[in-house]
C-alpha cells in the first residue's frame, strides 16, 4: 500500500474547486426486516433473525412492510421531495456473499420521493443542498473476514457471514452535486449529514446511530481547477462512520486529489476507503468489482402506487422539523444565533429541551448541560446524550438550587455524584451530606471557630470596616467545606460582632 | 435481430461466476439468441397504446403490517450451509491474492 500525502487544504484550494455529492443510507427502526417478519434488531446473536425470504430460501416470496414504505416517504415529505405516484423495486444483481439471493432488491430508476432539498446553516450562512432522491432497499448482512494480517477481505482466507442484518429496511438519500462549497466543504458536508440525522430523529423513523452503521455515509468529492466550468472525476469514500470523518473525509480527498492532479496525474473513478485512525482514505479497487448490476423489475414485488389522500395525511401528520424547532427554541429561551449554534454543535438543544421540560429554568439548563457537563464529555470523550445523568435530574438539581438547599458548588458535586452512579441528586445529597448549613446552632459554632482563628479581622469588622466581613465569611465556607449558607452566615458574623450594614 | 454474441455470453458467464467451456460459449450464444428472437415477437404485435409491463397482474400496494413473526433457529438457518464457523455461514476467499 503507497502512503499518499496530499497537498495542505489552503493551497489546495487556491488552486481547486470542490464538487460534493453525498450518499447517505439510514436503516429504518421497523420492527420487523423489509420482505419478511425476521426481527429487525442490532447485536442479536448470529443467524437468529432470519428465515426462508431473507435467507432465499427455493420458494420464498418478498411481502413489502407497509411502515418501511410510510416512514420512506415521510423521509421524502421532511425533504421536501415529489412522491412518485408509482414505482417498482428493481433487482441489483451482484456476487457478493453479503446477500444470499445474489442480488439486492433496490430501487432503479424510478424512486420513492424525488427531487427535494435540505437547509442548513455553515458559518452562519444558509446552503440549500438538493435532494436527488430517496429510495427504499434492503440492508446486506454482515461479512467477518477471517485470516490475513488485517481482517480486512483483502487477503483474508475465507469469511463468514451473519444475515440477521439482511433485509432490513434501508433508505438511501443522493444529494445532487453539489457545486461552490469553496473553503467550506468539509464543513458543509458535516452539517449536511448532522441535518439529515436530526431529521430522521424528530420524524422517529431511525434511532441514526453511525457508530452502529444505522446511519452510513458515502461521500463524493471531485475538483476541477479554478475558473474551470467542467467538473473533474469523482470518487466515492465509504466507511465514513462518524460526523466528524464525514469532515475529516472530505478534507482528505481534497488533499489527495489535488496533489494528484497537480502532479499531472488523473483521479481514477473509484471506491475509497476511510480510515479513522489515519484520516486519510485507499483505494479500495479491486478487478473483481463488476460494476454490471442488470437492474430489471423485481418480478417477486407488485409496483408502489401511494394514495394522494394517505401521502396529503403524512404530509400534515409531520412533526416540527429541527431548524423550525431550533428558530422556536431560540425565541423562547431568548437566545444569540451564536449560542444556539454552540448548543447545536454540542448536540445539546434536545437535552436542555427535555430540562426544561422536566421543571428546570432554561438559563440554568444551558448553563449545566453547556459547562459542567459539557467539560466531562470533552474529557471522557461520550457523549452529552450518553452521559449517565438524565435531563430529569439535571432539573432535580436546578431546583434543589433554586430552593437554596444547594450552592453552584454543592450543585456541582451533586452531579458527579450522579455520574460516579451513586444514585439521583436527592440520594447524592443525603449521602455525601451535601445539603447547605443554614440552621443557625450549626452555623454559630463553626463561626465562633472562625472569629476565634481570625481575631485580626474580627477586630476590623468590629471597628466598622466591613468589607473585611468577606474573609471570614470565606473562612466559613472553608471551614464548612463549602456547605454554609454564604448570606446568613454574613448576617450572623455581623450580629456576633455587633455590627450591621 | 440482434444476434448474442460470443462475447456477451462470457461477460454474462464471468459476472454469475460459470466456469463455460469455448464450445459451451459457443452453444448458448446460439440458444440464447434464438429465445431473445423469440421473446422479441412480441414487441411486432405490442401496438402504441400497448405500455411495457412488468407484472402479469394490474395489481399495486400490497403489503404487509409491520409485525414480526418468528424466524429459523440458527441450527435451522444453517443446516443447508456447506461450511459454518461460530454460528455464521463460511464462504470461500471472496477476493483474490491479487488484489
Amino acid at each position: 500500500m503507497t502512503v499518499e500525502t496530499g497537498m495542505p487544504y489552503a493551497e489546495a484550494l487556491d488552486r481547486f474547486e470542490p464538487v460534493l455529492g453525498l450518499e447517505t443510507h439510514v436503516e429504518l427502526g421497523t420492527r420487523s426486516k423489509m420482505f419478511c417478519g425476521c426481527a429487525a434488531v442490532f447485536g442479536a446473536p448470529p443467524n437468529t433473525n432470519v428465515c426462508p425470504t431473507c435467507l432465499a430460501l427455493p420458494g420464498a416470496l418478498p411481502v413489502a412492510n407497509v411502515m418501511a414504505i410510510e416512514s420512506t416517504i415521510r423521509i421524502g415529505l421532511a425533504l421536501n421531495c415529489s412522491i412518485a405516484e408509482w414505482c417498482r423495486f428493481a433487482r441489483k444483481n451482484y456476487f457478493y456473499p453479503d446477500m444470499p439471493k445474489n442480488y439486492q432488491i433496490s430501487q432503479y430508476d424510478e424512486p420513492l420521493c424525488f427531487d427535494g432539498y435540505l437547509d442548513i446553516e455553515v458559518d452562519g450562512k444558509p446552503v440549500r443542498i438538493e435532494i436527488e432522491r430517496v429510495h427504499l432497499e434492503e440492508d446486506t448482512g454482515k461479512s467477518t473476514h477471517m485470516g490475513g494480517a488485517t481482517g480486512r477481505i483483502h487477503g483474508a482466507d475465507y469469511s463468514i457471514v451473519d444475515y440477521n442484518r439482511a433485509g432490513i429496511p434501508l433508505v438511501e438519500i443522493v444529494t445532487k452535486p453539489i457545486p461552490g462549497t469553496d473553503r467550506l466543504a468539509p464543513e458543509v458536508a458535516k452539517a449536511y449529514v448532522t441535518e439529515l440525522r436530526e431529521v430522521m430523529r424528530s420524524l422517529g423513523v431511525s434511532d441514526v446511530r453511525m457508530e452502529e452503521g444505522s446511519l452510513r455515509c458515502d461521500v463524493n468529492v471531485s475538483l476541477m481547477p479554478r475558473g474551470a466550468s467542467e467538473w473533474g472525476t469523482r470518487t466515492e469514500t465509504k466507511n465514513v462512520n462518524s460526523l466528524r470523518s464525514v469532515e475529516r473525509a472530505v478534507r482528505s480527498e481534497i488533499e489527495r486529489q489535488a496533489e494528484v492532479l497537480s502532479g499531472g496525474g488523473r483521479i481514477v473513478q473509484e471506491t475509497r476507503h476511510f480510515h479513522e485512525d489515519t484520516g486519510t482514505t485507499t483505494s479500495g479497487r479491486s478487478k473483481e468489482e463488476a460494476q454490471d448490476y442488470r437492474y430489471f423489475p423485481e418480478p417477486d414485488l407488485l409496483p408502489i402506487a401511494p394514495d394522494r389522500a394517505w401521502v396529503a395525511e403524512l404530509k400534515a401528520a409531520l412533526p416540527e422539523l429541527p431548524s423550525a424547532k431550533r428558530q422556536r427554541l431560540k425565541a423562547e429561551w431568548g437566545l444569540s444565533d451564536l449560542d444556539m449554534q454552540a448548543m447545536h454543535n454540542a448536540d445539546a438543544i434536545d437535552l436542555v429541551e427535555a430540562t426544561v421540560a422536566a421543571g428546570a429554568p432554561a438559563a440554568d439548563a444551558r448553563k449545566w448541560w453547556m459547562g459542567e457537563l459539557a467539560r466531562r464529555s470533552n474529557e471522557t470523550g461520550v457523549a452529552l446524550a450518553d452521559l449517565p445523568i438524565t435531563p430529569a435530574q439535571i432539573a432535580r438539581v436546578t431546583v434543589l438550587v433554586a430552593s437554596g438547599a444547594l450552592n453552584d458548588k454543592l450543585a456541582r458535586e451533586v452531579l458527579e455524584g450522579v455520574l460516579a452512579g451513586e444514585g439521583s441528586p436527592d440520594e447524592v445529597v443525603e449521602k455525601r451530606g451535601l445539603k447547605i448549613v443554614s440552621d443557625d446552632g450549626a452555623l454559630s459554632s463553626i463561626i465562633d471557630e472562625v472569629l476565634a482563628a481570625n481575631a485580626d479581622a474580627a477586630e476590623k469588622v468590629r471597628s466598622g470596616k466591613i468589607a473585611a466581613a468577606g474573609a471570614l465569611v470565606g473562612g466559613v465556607m472553608k471551614a464548612s467545606r463549602g456547605k454554609a449558607d454564604a448570606a446568613r452566615a454574613r448576617a450572623l458574623i455581623l450580629e456576633k460582632l455587633g455590627v450591621s450594614e | 435481430m440482434s444476434a448474442i454474441t460470443r462475447d456477451e455470453v462470457a461477460h454474462l458467464a464471468r459476472l454469475s461466476r460459470l466456469a463455460l467451456t469455448d464450445d459451451e460459449l459457443d452453444h448458448y450464444a446460439t440458444q440464447l439468441d434464438a429465445i431473445i428472437e423469440s421473446v422479441a415477437k412480441v414487441a411486432e404485435v405490442a401496438a402504441e397504446d400497448v405500455p411495457p409491463s412488468s407484472h402479469a397482474l394490474p395489481l399495486t400496494n400490497v403489503f404487509r403490517p409491520d409485525e414480526v413473526r418468528p424466524s429459523l433457529t440458527p441450527e435451522q438457518a444453517l443446516s443447508g450451509a456447506p461450511a459454518v464457523e461460530d454460528d455464521r455461514f463460511r464462504v470461500p476467499r471472496i477476493l483474490g491474492e491479487e488484489a
